[in-house]
């Protein structure tokens, strides 16, 4: 590396060191893609969702707020707003629970960690659609394993059973159970994301601190409680925030599943928007019932940021 | 107030010897210095004597209990470490009343020990900042607060003076060496710094290679160093070292001075000296240069206190001379000193 070999170079690297050049080039492919498959959709269900735009004209002809008006006023949106809710926070409370939970067993030595990490991480590799397929089966009417596991304790199937006497449970079947299945799966969906960005944060906690609470006296809890979870809230609130949005916005577990049945009893927004705009062919109240939750997210997300940044700040 | 008495410490680290079979014991009160180039072991030390490090084998004694499977919590220590490890999320009153909240004490009591704390280290104004709205020797005075609100039996320092600024960190010494005198606790300190060392212990023990090489007082350990090791590691310039026969002559740069200067000190060991540079250090001068021939034109130094008025200059040789009393013999092949008996590494304090 002597100054003669390099000399040639150092135009080019002098280019490249301009960051007014630089910057636009690196942020441009970023900012395409988010511009094309974010903006331009998004753009576009505003304009629909005040038109009365349907699949066979989807022409943009304005009708003011006919179309929010119209979803109020409709059972089946009202049902699955409160879905949405049940849906994403409890799925996301016992992502939380669990994730702290994982998180902190993962941060410790053990034998075959690596493994562990691995196969908690596999729920997240494989295809969301495909893993849905599979609880399918989990939850199959008659074939369902975990019926044949209860009715082979003897819990299920036989008079007096702790489960009923019916030979099975009829998982999606029933509004209760059903959603408790869909709130199941999302968990299990989002679980990996969460341990991951938890994993992340705990390792980012200096030993010292940890030492110092133990020189200083602090019991397991007393740790885990005034030092871990405190220092570890920023990170927790980015992983909620992940959680909430793919939940909020995502209806692949749902479609799968239940298709929002049975009654409506599962329907989420984001399901209810394809049932309604793709399905039905309304484009305007398709729109109008997925942009409902735009500003609540918006205005949630904002505040999360903001909560994060100045933790991370102290 | 505790005696720590370790015996046999070792510890390994996969198959790296970090710590290699250390015997020592404080006495009451003392303030004892660990000292040794970073990787010695010292910290690793000090870290099984807090619990933090399960010791490979060996004991370590608290208070005449043995504490090798006892968690640091149980063992009433206190810490400070080298980053200060605050609590970041917590103001100062909440990192003090910290280890007194572990305790479940009442709440009055614990406003009253902060209280104390507080005013012992001049911080009382600071209670309800956090830890980024200070600096680095506010920092320092609340790692050292939250360390003496319980009065643990044994006080615990690793490095804690490395990320002060010079100026701070003198001042920080003497405060330091202040606040233990009043207070009494014994006090282990791990540091790699000679003059911090030398400064504060009542003695110091010598590490390398995760072996003690000498327990002494600083005047023992500078005066009659075990072996070349401790002879080359404390002092500034370090002692110097020359080979003549089998043996290593060793030489304090102070104790190494012109014929005219030292006359009259008793025997006198005489050396040509050529002057290569002198350096003029405001107060003391330091005249670098070479031995003859017969000592292998070693590179030496003298140290040139501001009473030595002597002119000397570089390119000449002069005629310098050592008391015969501050010259030491050290083994050529082990490094360990030859003419006397020094007590290098053994255990002390058991009355």
């Amino acid at each position: 590396m002597d100054a003669i070999e390099t000399a040639p170079k150092a135009h080019f690297r002098e280019y490249w060191d301009r960051r007014r050049i630089l910057a636009p080039v690196m942020i441009s492919p970023a900012l395409l893609y988010i511009v094309a498959l974010v903006g331009f959709p998004f753009v576009l269900a505003i304009l629909y969702s005040l038109s009365d735009a349907t699949t066979g004209n989807p022409s943009i002809h304005f009708v003011g707020l006919r179309n929010f008006a119209t979803i109020l006023h409709d059972p089946v949106f009202i049902r699955s707003l409160e879905n949405t809710f049940l849906f994403t926070f409890v799925s996301q409370a016992l992502v939380v629970v669990l994730s702290s939970i994982l998180a902190l067993a993962l941060s410790e030595d053990f034998r075959g960690k690596q493994v562990v990490r691995f196969l908690i991480l596999l729920p997240w590799t494989a295809p969301i659609s495909l893993g849905a397929i599979g609880w399918l089966w989990i939850f199959d009417s008659v074939f369902s394993p975990m019926d044949w596991l209860l009715r082979a304790a003897g819990l299920l199937g036989v008079p007096h059973g702790f489960f009923g006497a019916d030979s099975n449970l009829y998982w999606l079947g029933r509004p209760i159970l059903a959603m408790a299945s869909v709130i199941v799966v999302q968990t299990w969906r989002i679980l990996p994301l969460a341990t991951v960005i938890l994993l992340a944060g705990i390792s980012a906690i200096p030993n010292e601190i940890l030492d110092a609470a133990a020189v200083d006296g602090a019991s397991f809890w007393r740790r885990l409680f005034q030092i871990e979870i405190p220092l570890l809230l920023p990170v927790i609130s980015i992983a909620v925030l992940f959680g909430v949005v793919f939940t909020f916005t995502d209806m692949t577990v749902v479609y799968v599943l239940t298709r929002g049945g049975p009654i409506n009893s599962t329907q989420v927004l984001a399901s209810w928007a394809f049932f309604v705009g793709i399905e039905a062919g309304d484009l305007g109240q398709g729109a109008a019932v997925a942009l409902f939750l735009f500003p609540v997210l918006a205005g949630g997300t904002a505040l999360v940021l903001r909560f994060a940044r100045r933790r991370e700040v102290a | 107030m505790a005696l720590v008495r370790i015996t046999g410490l070792t510890k390994y680290f996969n198959d790296h010897k970090a710590v290699d079979n250390i015997s020592l014991a404080t006495r009451e009160g003392e303030f004892l210095v660990l000292l040794g180039p970073s990787g010695c072991g010292k910290t690793t030390l000090l870290r099984m004597i807090a619990g933090l490090e399960k010791p490979s084998s060996g004991e370590v004694v608290i208070g005449g209990r043995v504490v090798n499977d006892l968690p640091p919590r149980v063992r009433n220590i206190a810490m400070v470490f080298q980053s200060y490890a605050l609590y970041p999320h917590m103001t100062v009153f909440k990192n003090i009343s910290f280890p007194l909240r572990a305790l479940k004490m009442e709440k009055e009591k614990i406003n009253e020990k902060v209280e104390w704390a507080a005013q012992m280290f001049g911080i009382e104004q600071l209670l309800n900042r956090k830890p980024r709205e200070l600096s680095g020797g506010e920092r320092q005075r609340v790692a050292l607060a939250r360390a003496m609100v319980r009065m643990p039996s044994v006080f615990l320092l690793d490095e804690p003076l490395s990320n002060l600024d010079a100026k701070l960190r003198a001042s920080a010494r003497e405060e330091l060496q202040q606040f233990q005198r009043q207070i009494g606790i014994t006090t282990i300190y791990v540091t790699h710094d000679q003059v911090e060392a030398m400064g504060l212990g009542n003695r110091i023990v010598v590490m390398n290679h995760g072996k003690v090489r000498q327990i002494g007082t600083p005047w023992e350990v500078y005066h009659e160093p075990a072996d070349t090791f401790v002879a080359t590691f404390v002092g500034s310039p370090p002692m110097n070292l020359t080979e003549q026969g089998d043996v290593l002559v060793g030489f304090r740069p102070e104790s190494f001075l012109p014929l005219e200067v030292n006359q009259g000190h008793g025997e006198l060991k005489q050396f040509e000296f050529e002057v290569s540079l002198v350096e003029d250090l405001g107060g003391d001068r330091l005249i670098y240069g070479r031995l003859d021939e017969q000592f292998g034109r070693q590179r030496v130094v003298s140290r040139f206190a501001p009473n030595i008025n002597f002119p000397i200059e570089a390119g000449r040789t002069h005629l310098f001379t050592v008391p015969e009393g501050k010259v030491k013999l050290f083994d050529r092949q082990t490094g360990v000193r030859i003419e006397k008996n020094i007590p290098a590494g053994e255990p002390d304090g058991r009355d």
